[in-house]
């Protein structure tokens, strides 16, 4: 980030920026800047803040310390200013299932003050952009989790907003689903559309970010692009070992310890898991080899790229998935 | 300035939006609202006409007698006032409130609570009013027959009235389901409107009470609204009046205040 | 040994009857109904008292001042047994509609009871009984205020308590059958709108159908709870007509039947498939 960039300059900018419910912080002095057309993404498992801060962004949830502006404005004293100018996908779907697919978009748009006349031609362009077309007059409710998110995201842009938030964007939706949702989102990046989103999924986080805060605990852990995070924190390649403990000898105890003195120099890191080991090292297959050599028979052996996953098991000692 | 002179227009046509929303769902179930018209009459004919015969006439405040049909109407005018305000404002709205989710979606776009309140209001009151319009139609055309249960050209204010007593309790209906936590919970609201319904003047003069609980009774919302629109259709005004549209409409804007207040505090934590 | 025999006979007997599948789903609604029981009790005692007090005793005065009802007894006690049954109709046919539409469509509580041994009849065998229960439960309250009002004028009229539990199945059985057969809960405002509340205004509960124009009084004929009302004014005002009251009862039990019969074929129709 250039220092010559002041708040005004950003579309959003929090400094020490805290959310307080009675004693518990669930945010907790965060520092993050978000400038205009970047894909901006907070990662961290449930209850790291995420929805919290984006609430906050959303103007629909008090600051309790700190400074944020959006646009340049103050949540406090400009909500419905900043509000006109955002699109907001929610966690939970929120749609209207006493309205049909069309009527969700028309009032929608009639709520940011729109005529009807624009309302419908944009709703219709929008139901074009999702897909939806041809659902147009059918109730919500049998929709599919994929669509009705679909829908919500084009009920965000009726405004023509110049900044999307997205809480969860994919969250319980099936693979395909995903990717449709994905392609959509990165239409919209290229369209100029500021994304900030939270996620919880790492895939997600790199598919669409290009740059992205880890959260945990109510705080920011990290900072960087995808490949910058992995670049700094972990290694080019894991190699992850699964063991057959009923077939193995002397495993029962101190398994782990045994198995790092054999490991040892062969790997920048090892995690233990559960279920595996998970060793970090710049060739996967080259350690595997090694490994092999000094007599180690692992039940299976997969050798990866690195991904944020590791990066948040590395500064926080836990999956981002539990 | 221009801040200024901008928002007044919206902070007028907002609310409006939510009323909109209201008319897209009702269009589909226009039955539903429609038929809500028939009640009113079917307790005027029940009430007025097969009650009416055993009881014959009663005395007005001021002493005059008339048939007990012209007695019950406005009551039942006033009721059914009541009665559409609170449904609307307690079952429909707690349930786009917390099962539906319909606010946190609004909350979204440049809509206030405020507005929210306001076009929830305002919807209660447009729904009533055809329900109003269809009673007192009923009663001009029963008065064309012969039989006038309007004595009074003081009559034609009985729609004003009417949405009078239609505003406070939409007000305080609202603002009591806004501290409800589950449907049973309606059940207490229910315990306050069933005796202001069978209580308040409605099917019998109060001076069948004690003095004390007469003077308890004159100061319920219900027995208030009662009061005006019966002193409009049998033309009896008094000075009382002026308390009856002040008590209501105060109710309903403190009423409307604090569902501005508990709304904030229930969506934007 | 020998002497325990005739116990466990005894007992025996009770459990073969209550082991029936269709009281399994009786139970489950009287689960239910164990959570909430205070605030039943609570609207089933204020609900006839202060209806009582406001149409029998309130605008009674007004009426006896008059003339008073045909047979010169008080308002109160006129209307006190027709209230009793009508209340009961009420609860009934509430009862066999939205919460029905819950178990068959919304909460889906009938599904998973049918992945059990219980069959349809079973379900709607349980639900008539728990609506039965709740017929009594009200009119027992009801009959303890009107007690305390003293506004009976027979011993007999403990017998609007059977004939609010006759008539309130009268009304559920055909409305369960109806239910069964909808998709949505819209048609149930107009089926109140349009049926119950002018049945609660016109079936001679607050005032004698003689009162109303001769072309709609044969229409009160129709309507069970006409009959019902009848019969427990009857016993209450200790007026009793054998014929015309077991005209009342054979007309009560035809609805039922009828009632029973189509809510069998629909139950089986929408649940066995």
């Amino acid at each position: 980030m250039p220092d010559s960039l002041s708040s005004q300059d950003y579309v959003i900018h929090a400094r020490g920026l805290t959310k307080r419910f009675g004693a518990f912080a669930a945010v907790d002095g965060v520092d993050f800047d978000v400038a205009a057309g970047e894909a901006f993404g907070f990662l961290g498992p449930n209850g790291a803040g995420k929805t919290s801060t984006m609430r906050m962004i959303g103007t629909v949830s008090p600051v309790t310390a700190g400074t944020l502006t959006v646009f340049g404005l103050d949540p406090a004293h400009h909500g419905a200013q900043i509000r006109s100018r955002l699109g907001v996908v929610p966690q939970a779907d929120t749609l209207d299932n006493e309205l049909s697919v069309l009527e969700n978009l028309l009032i929608y748009g009639r709520y940011f003050g729109l005529p009807w006349r624009e309302a419908r031609r944009r709703a219709g362009e929008l139901l074009d952009f999702v897909q939806l077309t041809e659902r147009s007059g059918d109730q919500v409710e049998p929709l599919s989790g994929g669509m009705k998110r679909r829908l919500v995201i084009a009920r965000a842009l009726i405004n023509e907003p110049s900044l999307l938030l997205l809480d969860e964007p994919t969250t319980g939706l099936d693979p395909q689903a995903r990717h449709l949702l994905w392609d959509r989102l990165y239409r919209l990046k290229q369209r100029g559309v500021t994304l900030c989103l939270t996620t919880h999924y790492m895939d997600e986080a790199e598919q669409l970010c290009d740059r992205l805060v880890v959260m945990d605990k109510a705080k920011i852990v990290a900072e960087g692009s995808p490949r910058q995070l992995i670049e700094r924190y972990v290694t080019r390649e894991v190699l992850e070992l699964r063991f057959n403990r009923e077939a193995g000898a002397g495993e029962a105890t101190g398994e782990g310890v045994n198995l790092d003195s054999q490991l040892e120099g062969l790997a920048d890191r090892i995690e233990h898991l559960p279920d595996r080991l998970l060793v970090y090292t710049a060739d996967g297959d080259a350690t595997a080899a090694a490994a092999f050599e000094r007599g180690l028979r692992p039940a299976s052996i997969l050798v990866r790229r690195s991904s944020l996953e590791d990066v948040f098991l590395r500064l926080t000692g836990r999956s981002l998935v539990e | 300035m221009l801040a200024l002179r901008l928002s007044a227009p919206a902070a007028l046509t907002r609310p409006t939006r939510m009323v909109e929303r209201n008319l897209l769902v009702y269009r589909r179930t226009f039955m539903v609202i429609f038929s809500g018209f028939f009640e009113p009459l079917f307790y005027l004919f029940s009430m007025g006409f097969g009650v009416g015969a055993l009881v014959g006439a009663v005395q007005l405040e001021n002493g005059s007698s008339v048939p007990y049909a012209v007695f019950v109407a406005p009551a039942l005018l006033a009721s059914s006032a009541m009665n559409g305000a609170i449904y609307e404002t307690s079952n429909n709205f707690f349930y786009k409130l917390k099962y539906a989710k319909l606010y946190d979606a609004v909350i979204a776009t440049p809509m206030s609570l405020s507005d929210v309140a306001r076009g929830e209001i305002l919807w209660a009151l447009l729904r009533g009013s055809l329900y109003v319009i269809g009673f007192l139609a009923v009663i001009a055309v029963l008065g064309i027959g012969g039989l006038g249960l309007i004595s009074s050209p003081l009559g034609i204010l009985a729609f004003p009235a009417a949405m009078v007593v239609g505003f406070g309790f939409a007000g305080a209906g609202m603002a009591a389901s806004t501290f409800v936590r589950k449907w049973q919970d309606f059940d207490i609201l229910q315990l306050a409107i069933m005796p202001m319904f069978l209580f308040s003047g409605t099917f019998y003069p109060i001076t069948a009470y004690p003095p004390a609980l007469q003077v308890f009774v004159q100061c319920t919302p219900l027995y208030r609204g009662v009061h005006l629109i019966r002193a409009l259709t049998t033309g009896t005004p008094d000075v009382w009046m002026v308390a009856d549209v002040v008590y209501l409409v105060v109710m309903g804007l403190i009423g409307l205040a604090i569902v501005s207040k508990r709304l904030n505090r229930l969506l934007l934590a | 040994m020998t002497a325990g025999a005739p116990v466990a006979a005894r007992r025996g007997l009770l459990v073969g009857l209550t082991s029936h599948p269709s009281f399994r789903f009786l139970e489950h609604d009287l689960l239910v109904f164990r959570r909430g029981w205070h605030s039943y009790i609570l609207s089933g005692l204020s609900q006839p008292f202060l209806y009582l007090l406001s149409m029998g005793i309130g605008l009674g005065y007004y009426v006896n001042r008059n003339g008073g009802v045909p047979g010169g007894v008080p308002y109160l006690n006129y209307i006190a047994p027709a209230l009793l049954v009508t209340q009961a109709m009420m609860a009934a046919s509430a009862e066999s509609a939205w919460p029905l539409m819950n178990k068959i469509a919304w909460d889906k509580t009938y599904l998973a009871a049918l992945n059990t041994p219980l069959g349809a009849t079973n379900l709607l065998a349980g639900d008539l009984m728990w609506i039965a229960f709740r017929a009594v439960l009200i009119s027992v309250l009801f009959f303890a205020v009107i007690l305390l009002f003293g506004a009976v004028s027979s011993p007999l009229a403990i017998l609007a308590i059977p004939i609010a539990l006759l008539t309130a199945i009268s009304f559920a059985a055909p409305i369960m059958a109806f239910t069964a057969t909808q998709k949505t809960d819209q048609p149930f405002n107009m089926l109140f709108r349009f049926g119950i509340t002018p049945l609660f205004l016109f079936s001679g509960t607050f005032f004698p159908i003689d009162n109303l124009p001769l072309f709609v009084r044969p229409l009160a004929w129709f309507t069970p709870l006409y009959h019902g009302v009848s019969l427990a004014r009857s016993f209450s005002l200790g007026q009793v007509d054998p014929v015309a009251d077991l005209i009342h009862v054979a007309v009560l039990c035809g609805f039922v039947a009828a009632g029973l019969v189509a809510a069998r074929i629909t139950f089986r129709r929408r649940l066995e498939v």
